[in-house]
């Protein structure tokens, strides 16, 4: 290779970029702080229904509907057709249910209240639930018939102690989700057909949230280690800052168009550490071998050479892999819409990010050929025939 | 010659291809629906004539149906339409009652000698199938609150025996045995008395009591000791579910433990979640009753059939008493193992102390006599009624079933451990060890996470992805070919069997093909051709140096290697944590993305290297490559 490569000077504009990147990251700080993301039901828990209705769905009715029915976090969306909806809401139908049905027997009489649901014991052969009521006899629960067989399947009444029980068919969650779809199809006129439910407890989200955090800071944690064993710990920072650059500005990004943010797009995010990483690192191995190779250029034209020099696999590979991301955004339907999403965003903040950010904070560290001299055990690593 | 492979290189690239493909196949080929008929208890047999009878049915409904076969065990009976299914299920339960389960299920429709060579399909994880999904937690806390208050007892016991006077003890909320004595004396033995028998309790005595007329030490659970107990109830738990489970007649449901005290539950193809949560929710019971005596009254005695057939042969139904001695619940372990003293095979069984109470009351003054064990299931009946508008509709109702499974002579007065022998070989005592467990849940259990996919979404679902994998690779094989020539073709080979190759290996892992694992195999293809990207780019800077294309195409493959690793390693770790704390689907997606880094480093490294070899190779006088 001659000394005298030519070579597109891209750290000469790198005050600049550096500037851009700052306040592109500020920028999404920010966004996240203000905005927030709009989490999905694996992080927040609750109820999501998908229904399908047999005419396009009137949205502002459906909303209309949830919110009359005081639910927490009332969300309706089109989901792929327009007679596709996604109804969410952060509320248990199991809560709700029991409310709905706490308040009924509220009614009954004086003091009158639903005291806990239990499960139904072993002889209870059948039946989902058991009502705990107090301050009612059984008898005047059964002439008030609130517990009739359409809502509630089959239905056992029991005097306990001072309480009385009602063992029920229908658990309360059916209850009060059919209920609910119910309301829904009376607002839309509209024949309703339940194509999944999902309903998820306070707890999961929590966990998903800590393993999820724990998750990216691992993979920083080791993404730091292996480039500092393979090429040099200056190289570990710039790939670091660049890493947290890329995640932040594509949680920002979310976050600013309240993009849906459920458990694919944090697979996503990884992916994308995965990714962008992997970007970088081509760019490093071309510059450790260059530092080797061309000793009598400064640090700053080495990388400029380097850039130069992997510039087209880097468009390459980002054009690929945007495209495959394309095609699964067009083609892979609303549940992998979020994917593709994230790491169509990323993929392009991640092949900026390593070249005017890993690249740049190097230099910035101050790399020097003796950073970078072949250590004995290494001897010309990259000479040696390992390839088939 | 530079850029030739010996011929074993070619070989292995041909036989790995072939392989792929075989091992791939069987996923091209679309299951039938299908109804499974077995018997609802193990013995039963699923012969000819009772085909003919579900071939009877079938064929009276005018259902249209093919492939009728069974093996003795188990009947199944194609059909050729979705829609066909499930009259056909409703029809032939009808006809053959409660003995039977009767399931909706997926013939393979792979040639028999794809199977004889165990290639089989991926399963289709519940986003592409449809079906109910749960997620269980059990609350281990309680399992451990409950031995320590047993352990609490079992200390008062030894105390007593011992004639070590203590003032109590008692297990506090933090799960902290507290002692307390009147004399240091008595405390001090008390602790090296218990030491012995507890290797799990630390025993700590406090440096100064703050009464100093009261003398106290406490005592906790390692570790390791409330890790095992948290293991235990989880995996007894299973155990209890997976019997439940097996009751509902789903073909191939998962039970699967996840994380540290959770229990995944997948059903595919049932719809109604509330019925599959009643089944579920119930779990089998046992009830310890002493042996009527000829005597009794009637109204005080109930006649009892044995749960296996050969014993209820041999023996015939047995009178026991109604009065229950213990329950299920008060059985706390049960195990199966050889006995020294009769030489033959035995059971412990633990109770917990009220239940060990209970029995030496029960057994003291009547030992001679026979005591049974029940065993009772929550078993399902299904029956078809018309509704008011003329439809035939599924009424399921549940009911208990009473059967003995041991009748063993009490030969002293037991207590909380005690013991059954004579047991006919090792498989009958561990039958009866694990029918013993399976009385009661080790932990109560409730529901965290519900979810349910009808169908047609599922359908809908696997219509996309494979509508996205086959586009991706069209438009990376274009752009490959637009910018790489006959290069670009090798590319497009190495990555067409890169998805195969990927696809044999899940398949050969029995992994389970979800929305995210096809977002992953989608990602794969747009990952897997930049190792391909890095060679051509330095195929082609090598030749700008002017180098001849032979030594080109040498040199780009052997530089682009360690930079390939370097990064598809990176790539790696990211996944592989991504596979540690990921749940379901994202787990599948990593999983997924790792063995397709894997497959393609062998892809575009060796099957690429291979074609540009055969192509380029043998010429002496190249002068230019379409690159």
């Amino acid at each position: 290779m001659s000394q005298d490569e030519k070579y597109i000077d891209f750290m000469s504009i790198r005050k600049y970029t550096s500037g851009i990147s700052i306040v592109v990251t500020i920028a999404a700080i920010i966004s996240i702080a203000t905005f927030g993301f709009k989490l999905g039901l694996d992080f927040t828990g609750g109820t999501q229904l998908q229904l399908s209705l047999d005419r396009p769905a009137d949205l502002p009715k459906i909303y209309h509907v949830l919110e009359e029915e005081k639910l927490r976090g009332p969300n309706a969306v089109i989901f792929g057709a327009e007679t596709e909806v996604m109804v969410r809401t952060q509320d248990l139908m199991k809560d709700k249910g029991q409310e709905q049905v706490a308040a009924e027997v509220a009614k009954l009489g004086e003091g009158a209240s639903l005291k806990s649901v239990v499960q139904p014991s072993r002889d209870q052969v059948g039946f989902a639930n058991v009502l705990v009521i107090s301050n009612v006899t059984p008898q005047k629960v059964l002439q008030s018939n609130i517990f009739d067989e359409a809502r509630f399947g089959k239905v056992d009444i029991t005097a306990s102690g001072a309480d009385t029980h009602v063992a029920i068919e229908h658990p309360l969650e059916r209850i009060y989700s059919q209920y609910l779809q119910g309301k829904i199809a009376e607002a839309t006129q509209a024949k309703i057909e339940v194509r999944s439910s999902e309903e998820v407890g306070p707890q999961i989200g929590e966990e998903l949230f800590n393993s999820g955090g724990l998750g990216i800071l691992c993979a920083f944690a080791l993404v730091f280690l292996y480039v500092a064993v393979q090429f040099q710990w200056k190289f570990s920072l710039g790939a670091i800052v660049s890493l947290l650059h890329d995640t932040i500005v594509t949680l920002g990004v979310f976050a600013l168009f309240q993009w849906d943010f459920d458990l694919t797009v944090l697979a996503a995010i990884l992916a994308l550490i995965g990714y962008s990483i992997n970007d970088t690192i081509v760019i490093f191995d071309r510059i450790r071998e260059n530092f080797r190779k061309l000793r009598k250029q400064d640090a700053l034209t080495i990388v400029n050479i380097s850039m130069t020099q992997t510039l087209a696999r880097s468009i390459m590979t980002s054009m690929t892999v945007f495209l495959v991301m394309v095609v699964l955004f067009l083609f892979g339907g609303e549940l992998l819409a979020g994917f593709s999403k994230a790491m169509l965003v990323g993929v392009v903040i991640g092949t900026y990010s390593s070249i005017y950010i890993a690249a740049n904070t190097t230099v910035a560290l101050g790399i020097s050929k003796e950073d970078l001299m072949p250590r004995p055990k290494e001897g010309e690593g990259s000479e040696v025939d390992i390839a088939p | 010659m530079l850029n030739r492979y010996p011929l074993w290189k070619y070989l292995l690239i041909l036989v790995v291809s072939l392989l792929s493909l075989v091992y791939a196949a069987p996923n091209l080929y679309i299951p039938d629906p299908a109804i499974q008929v077995s018997g609802s208890s193990s013995g039963t047999v699923i012969d000819a004539a009772l085909l003919a009878k579900i071939e009877t049915t079938l064929k009276d409904g005018n259902i249209e149906y093919f492939g009728a076969e069974t093996n003795g065990k188990s009947a199944l009976v194609r059909f050729r339409k979705d829609e066909d299914q499930m009259p056909a299920r409703k029809r032939i339960q009808q006809a053959l009652g409660d003995e039977y389960v009767v399931a909706l299920n997926k013939a393979s429709t792979s040639p028999a000698w794809l199977t004889r060579m165990g290639a089989v399909p991926m399963k289709l994880g519940l986003d592409l199938a449809g079906g109910v999904h749960f997620v269980l937690e059990v609350d281990t806390a309680s399992a451990v609150e409950k031995r320590q208050t047993m352990t609490a007892d079992e200390f008062k016991e030894k105390l007593r025996k011992e004639k070590i006077r203590y003032s109590s003890i008692n297990n506090t909320a933090s799960n902290t045995i507290v002692a307390r004595f009147k004399t240091a004396e008595f405390r001090d033995q008390a602790i090296e008395e218990l030491r012995k028998n507890s290797p799990q309790q630390l025993f700590v005595k406090p440096n100064s009591e703050p009464n100093p007329e009261e003398f106290t030490f406490t005592s906790t659970l390692s570790e390791a000791a409330v890790k095992e107990i948290e293991d235990y109830a989880v995996s007894q738990n299973l155990q209890t579910l997976r019997n439940r489970v097996n009751e509902l007649g789903v073909s191939e449901p998962i039970v699967q433990k996840q994380g540290r005290n959770r229990i995944i539950v997948e059903l595919a193809g049932v719809q109604d979640p509330a019925e599959a949560k009643r089944v579920i929710g119930k779990t089998a019971n046992l009830e310890f009753h002493m042996e009527a005596l000829p005597d009794a009254m009637v109204s005080s005695k109930e006649q009892f059939n044995w749960r296996n057939e050969a014993e209820q042969r041999r023996n015939g139904p047995a009178w026991l008493e109604k009065q229950i001695v213990v329950t299920g619940d008060q059985v706390t372990d049960a195990r199966s193992g050889f006995d020294p003293e009769s030489n033959g095979q035995k059971v412990d069984i633990t109770l917990d102390s009220l239940g060990g109470t209970k029995m030496n009351l029960a057994t003291r003054n009547n030992i001679g006599r026979r005591q049974g064990i029940l065993f009772i299931e929550y078993k399902n009946h299904t029956e078809y009624v018309t509704n008011a508008q003329g439809e035939q509709i599924e009424k399921n109702t549940q009911y208990i079933e009473r059967k003995i499974i041991s009748l063993a002579t009490v030969q002293s007065a037991l207590g909380v451990k005690f013991q059954i022998t004579g047991l006919n070989g090792p498989g009958e005592a561990s039958e009866l060890a694990l029918l013993l467990r399976a009385g009661a849940l080790a932990a109560p259990m409730f529901f965290v996470e519900e979810r349910t996919i009808g169908p047609s979404l599922g359908k809908e679902n696997i219509r996309k992805g494979v509508t996205s994998c086959i586009w991706a690779l069209a438009m990376v094989s274009l752009f490959m070919v637009v910018f790489y020539r006959v290069f670009g073709l090798f590319a497009n080979v190495a990555l067409t069997i890169n998805v195969f190759m990927l696809v044999m290996v899940l398949s050969l892992f029995g992994a389970t093909l979800t929305l995210p694992g096809i977002a992953a195999i989608v990602l794969t293809m747009g990952m897997a051709v930049d190792a391909n990207v890095l060679i051509y780019a330095r195929i082609r800077e090598e030749i700008k140096n002017g180098a001849s294309p032979q030594q080109a195409i040498h040199t780009g493959f052997e530089r682009a290697f360690i930079t390939i690793l370097d990064a598809n390693l990176t790539t790696f770790i990211v996944g592989f944590i991504l596979f540690a704390i990921g749940t379901g689907p994202v787990k599948g997606f990593a999983i997924t993305l790792c063995i397709g880094l894997a497959t393609s480093l062998f892809t575009s490294v060796m099957i690429s290297r291979a074609m540009a070899n055969l192509v380029y190779g043998k010429r002496k006088n190249l002068q230019k490559i379409s690159i």
